[in-house]
């Protein structure tokens, strides 16, 4: 049996139907009614335009025009040596193949006692409805992640015990094998009081390929937990990803967001962190490097609900060719969150007349004891810096190069793993952006 | 090994240099002394390539070739090396790898192998101590939070590290305390040799104190106007450049 390629907002309805019986937890009733209304939510609203605040610099019409497929084929490409290369070194790693677990080339690793790693189908399967308010929230948050909840069939689950450590990186490694796919990997995880642990989320592609990934991680801190969430987004040049990341943070809980973006020919990646504890803290650190007709979009949005919580807050773009970028990053304090600490900054390079970004950094202020600032620049690469270099022998291009990837790299030297620091110099070499 | 004749340079259309001529032969210290405006730094920086300065007539030769017709990073490996009077910060990027990146490119351009990390730290570590300078400053940002004296002496050290052929310092000693100028003139002379020529591009004659030239010429409205021995340094002290020049003229 086959579902019909979805290609406008209907087709994905069709594809739904399709699908819907072979999906895990059709036989939970709350699960099977959340999915149903969130394709019927996202059927009447489509994908956001350019209509939408949020997406006013960010337009999905190629998206909608393509048709997808939602079934994966399960090719059997022999994807175990790119894998062992893309691994990252003594992580604990988990492997999904179009958005599928794949047990064969994932390798978990010890893990101390009680600490549950490994594909979220099963959980889906179970259908604990303890996770329905993390699976399928209401309201919901927008119509893509609609679109994820009603397609949705595994991901990544993590669930840490109170006071349980993982000291080396937890990895997901997402591969993209097949032309044409939807996929919607769904990613939880839930970390126990005074739990701690890193997670990587890469997502790569295994050719050159047009496809879509939708992806959602939910991630919960308990009281005095300690994670951190770094995504390194390598997408196919011609594909699609969206993702949204939706973090809540309990009392004296620190976070942090590591967002790296290279890929993709239209990527897309929404922060909201909710500091509902207080004395909370987190960080989001961000660096999207793009050349091309690429376009890569990140919205964040920080809300200080109690308290005496910190915030931290910098993204810096590289952008070449006749590439595009958007920032958007909200700081909102509530009211009676009093002592905030935010701060929030936006640096852009542009390498060519032609890349253009949006910067939009904002700040929702509604208590009166609070420290919050927040900056945005654009510019271009210093002319005495590159004739000092010059002048030391150094080609005007290498010196371009050098220069540019001294402004990258201060976000790399911030990623505490080592590994993970090593890689991601490894990555933005490779993506160095011509003028 | 430098022959400048009647060179003519505008910025933005306005004329800097007037037809200035200079020749300077291998092992000579030359000392071009003039006050501010009269054109030193445009000369420096036209002589290291740097754009935005039309040259509208005469030529410089180096070794016997078009200079002018050379990328900046092409002179550099040819042997001409630019200390700055104000050296350029360069956050993000640490000055060991940025003297390593110096000296590798000179090296590949000589056909030499290129040093690794190891032998870099060998033949850098010497060279800093002659400078007085902390290891410290090696693995912190190129010029970036450097007092006025470190980033002088950082100069210093990369003329040490790249061993030019013509060595251009322009106003390495302003904002120098004594014992800092001392470190940077013992520096320079350890430099002096027959097969090098140096040019001093300065305001004032307290570095010719320390670093004593063989000639000095006195520059004015875009021209040299007086040439002579060591000499002279001292009567533009006495005197003041307004007196030499008019003498000249």
């Amino acid at each position: 049996m086959t579902a019909r390629p979805a290609g406008n907002v209907a087709d994905y309805l069709t594809a739904f139907e399709d699908v819907r019986h072979e999906l895990p937890g059709r036989r939970l009733g709350w699960l099977d009614t959340a999915r149903a209304a969130a394709i019927g939510r996202f059927v009447q609203q489509g994908f956001p335009t350019l209509r939408d605040e949020d997406w006013k610099y960010t337009s999905l019409a190629a998206l909608e025009a393509v048709r997808f497929d939602v079934r994966p084929a399960r090719s059997g490409a022999d994807l175990a040596a790119r894998v062992a290369a893309w691994a990252l070194p003594g992580s604990h790693l988990l492997v999904f193949v179009d958005g599928r677990y794949a047990p064969e080339l994932s390798r978990p690793g010890r893990l101390p006692a009680g600490v549950e790693l490994g594909s979220l189908a099963p959980q889906l399967a179970a259908g604990d409805e303890t996770l329905a308010a993390q699976l399928a929230p209401y309201p919901p948050s927008s119509a893509v992640a609609d679109l994820n909840l009603a397609f949705m069939a595994d991901g990544a689950y993590l669930r840490l015990p109170p006071g349980a450590r993982v000291k080396a990186p937890i990895h997901w490694l997402f591969v993209a094998s097949e032309a044409r796919l939807a996929v919607q990997p769904r990613n939880l995880v839930l970390a126990g009081a005074g739990s701690a642990a890193v997670i990587v989320e890469q997502h790569v592609a295994a050719a050159d390929d047009s496809y879509f990934t939708n992806a959602v991680s939910d991630l919960v801190l308990d009281a005095g937990a300690s994670l951190e969430h770094h995504k390194l987004q390598q997408e196919s040049p011609h594909a699609f990803h969206l993702a949204g990341v939706n973090v809540a943070q309990a009392a004296g809980s620190r976070f942090v967001s590591g967002a790296y973006a290279f890929g993709g020919r239209l990527a897309r990646t929404g922060i909201a962190v909710a500091l509902q504890g207080e004395g909370a803290s987190c960080t989001l650190d961000g660096l999207y490097v793009a050349g091309g007709r690429q376009h890569l979009d990140h919205h964040t949005r920080i809300e200080h609900r109690q308290p005496r919580c910190t915030s931290r807050e910098l993204y810096k773009g590289v952008l070449g060719g006749a590439a595009r970028a958007v920032f958007s990053g909200c700081v909102a304090v509530h009211p009676g969150a009093q002592e905030s600490d935010a701060r929030q900054a936006n640096h852009n390079l542009l390498l060519s007349d032609a890349a253009e970004v949006d910067s939009k950094p904002q700040l929702d202020i509604r208590a009166d004891d609070v420290q919050c600032s927040h900056g945005a620049t654009v510019g271009q690469l210093d002319a005495d810096q590159v004739f000092y270099l010059r002048t030391r022998g150094i080609a005007e291009a290498a010196a371009r190069s050098l220069l540019t990837r001294a402004f990258a790299l201060e976000i790399i030297d911030r990623v505490g793993v080592d590994v993970l620091q090593e890689r991601l110099d490894q990555v933005l070499q490779a993506h160095l952006p011509r003028p | 090994m430098l022959e400048i004749h009647n060179l003519q340079v505008s910025v933005e259309g306005k004329p800097i240099l007037k037809g200035l001529d200079l020749s300077v032969q291998a092992g000579e210290v030359h000392a071009i002394m003039g006050p501010n405006g009269s054109g030193k730094s445009t000369l420096a920086h036209v002589l290291a390539g740097r754009d935005g300065y039309q040259v509208t007539a005469g030529e410089v030769r180096y070794r016997g070739a078009d200079l002018l017709a050379l990328a900046a990073e092409e002179r550099a490996r040819e042997g001409v090396f630019l200390a700055f009077q104000y050296p350029v910060e360069i956050p993000g990027v640490a000055n060991v790898y940025f003297l390593k990146a110096a000296v590798n490119a000179l090296r590949r351009h000589r056909g030499q192998p290129e040093l690794d990390a190891i032998d870099f730290l060998a033949l850098v570590r010497a060279k800093l101590k002659a400078m007085a300078m902390d290891e410290s400053l090696l693995y912190r940002p190129v010029n970036a939070g450097f007092s006025g004296g470190e980033k002088k002496r950082n100069e210093i050290l990369q003329l040490a590290l790249l061993e030019p052929a013509l060595a251009l310092l322009d106003e390495s000693d302003s904002g120098l305390d004594i014992d800092a100028l001392k470190v940077v003139a013992a520096g320079i002379n350890a430099l002096r040799n027959p097969e090098r020529a140096i040019v001093l591009v300065t305001h004032y004659q307290r570095l010719l104190d320390h670093v004593v030239p063989d000639y000095v010429h006195v520059l004015a409205d875009g021209r040299i106007v007086r040439s002579g021995g060591r000499e002279l340094a001292a009567e533009l002290e006495r005197s003041g450049y307004a007196a030499v020049a008019e003498a000249g003229a």
